[in-house]
């Protein structure tokens, strides 16, 4: 399966924050969420991916397109969306319906116009008069109707009431039915994105701590209780990111659980009294205190 | 046939184990019929507004435990047989009677005791 997007050693370097070293791979049909704190680096990421800024170093592949010498091409493919970008506020969503239409020809106006009833907004109104998740609906809607193959979208639901989020999140679903149309989004909550992503990658510190499918984090972190005391000279197990002791009682999160991983507690002289999978977030935070490598 | 899941992002069952209970208890309840074809994975992903992969691991264990059939590039179809998707519901059942045994244990209720318990909760 081909790419939507490739990075290869990905680097860019600012005086007080640095983008550094990063591989990822987006395969064509699928939708993946970046979850990363407020800083983490994730709007530079998507910035660089949309040509917007340029890397010091690393190789850019979105679409078949080589990064930013390609960008012109690219960008009539890609949709992209970030909370900076504006809309004119003296115009009306009309305009801008039709502003957007004249410039892409894969513009498809009966989906533009069932988007206006979903998303509740009014074509004649002007920008002026929007509220935030109007102006964020509004937005996405100029995108959505160009059915981009990549939609590249920087915390697309942050600040939305729930209607407007679920709103949102009822139009992004449209994308799955077609398999060759990718999705980036990202957020810095779990719960925004993993309804939607095939998989996840984690940002923290200009770094990719992670990346790997939505199962795949959720089969492989458990937290686990135990009774007994965790040995202070005991060797340092890999599978387990974090110890939390509370008299007899001891919580271990485990990045790499096992049955095997359980017999060797137990050896430890450990009695293992509860076994459950982690939430996303939980396991997003364990990942993001333990700074896990892939 | 109707294809709608009901599914819901907070109940506490993982989303793929809600697909799997629902389209078992509709093939089972012949709402859906063998040799019927199924949503495709990103039609049901797209509707329930779940993920693919979801979808997908939900399909694989219903295939896994004969309820469906997959056939590449074709799509997948409620299997001829619901022989095999009874022998689930029957290991699935075994596995709750043993859960129940413990618990009455615990409680040091009589056999006979829980069994009048499963007759005042039976619905007539």
């Amino acid at each position: 399966m081909p790419n939507a997007i490739k990075l290869s050693g990905v680097s860019k370097r600012y005086s007080h924050f640095a983008l550094d070293q990063i591989e990822l791979n987006l395969p064509e049909g699928e939708v993946m969420g970046l979850v990363g704190v407020n800083g983490a680096g994730k709007t530079t990421l998507l910035r660089i991916l949309v040509g917007l800024i340029y890397p010091d170093a690393g190789d850019v592949e979105v679409l078949g397109y080589s990064m930013p010498k390609q960008q012109a091409a690219a960008k009539m493919e890609i949709g992209f969306a970030s909370e900076d970008m504006r809309l004119y506020s003296s115009m009306s969503l009309r305009w801008h319906l039709d502003f957007v239409q004249s410039i892409y020809p894969g513009w498809d106006e009966s989906y533009a116009q069932h988007l206006l009833q979903r998303f509740d907004l009014k074509a004649e109104q002007k920008l002026l008069g929007f509220s935030h998740g109007q102006r964020v609906k509004a937005m996405l809607l100029l995108i959505l109707a160009r059915r981009p193959r990549l939609l590249l979208l920087d915390e697309p639901t942050t600040g939305l009431d729930p209607v407007a989020r679920a709103e949102v999140l009822e139009a992004l679903a449209d994308v799955l039915r077609d398999e060759r149309r990718s999705v980036l989004f990202s957020s810095h909550n779990t719960h925004d994105i993993e309804q939607l992503c095939d998989s996840i990658s984690f940002l923290h510190q200009g770094r990719l701590l992670a990346t790997e499918s939505k199962d795949g984090f959720l089969d492989r972190w458990r937290r686990i209780l135990c009774q007994g005391q965790w040995p202070s000279g005991a060797a340092k197990l890999p599978e387990i990111a974090s110890v939390r002791q509370s008299g007899s009682t001891l919580e271990l999160k485990a990045r790499e659980y096992s049955e095997a991983l359980l017999e060797k507690l137990k050896r430890l002289g450990l009695q293992i009294s509860r076994v459950e999978t982690m939430s996303l977030e939980d396991i997003f935070i364990a990942s993001v205190r333990t700074g896990v490598t892939q | 046939m109707s294809q709608q899941l009901l599914l819901s992002h907070h109940s506490g069952t993982p989303m793929y184990q809600q697909i799997i209970e629902q389209v078992t208890a509709k093939v089972m309840a012949g709402d859906w019929l063998p040799g019927a074809m199924l949503p495709s994975i990103r039609e049901l992903a797209s509707d329930s507004q779940v993920s693919v992969i979801t979808v997908k691991r939900a399909y694989l264990e219903l295939e896994r435990a004969g309820v469906i059939v997959t056939q590449q590039g074709r799509g997948s179809f409620v299997a001829e047989s619901q022989e095999l998707t009874k022998s689930m519901l029957r290991a699935q059942l075994q596995q709750q009677l043993d859960a129940l045994v413990v618990t009455s244990k615990l409680l040091g209720l009589s056999a006979r005791a829980v069994q009048t318990l499963i007759s005042q909760a039976w619905p007539d």
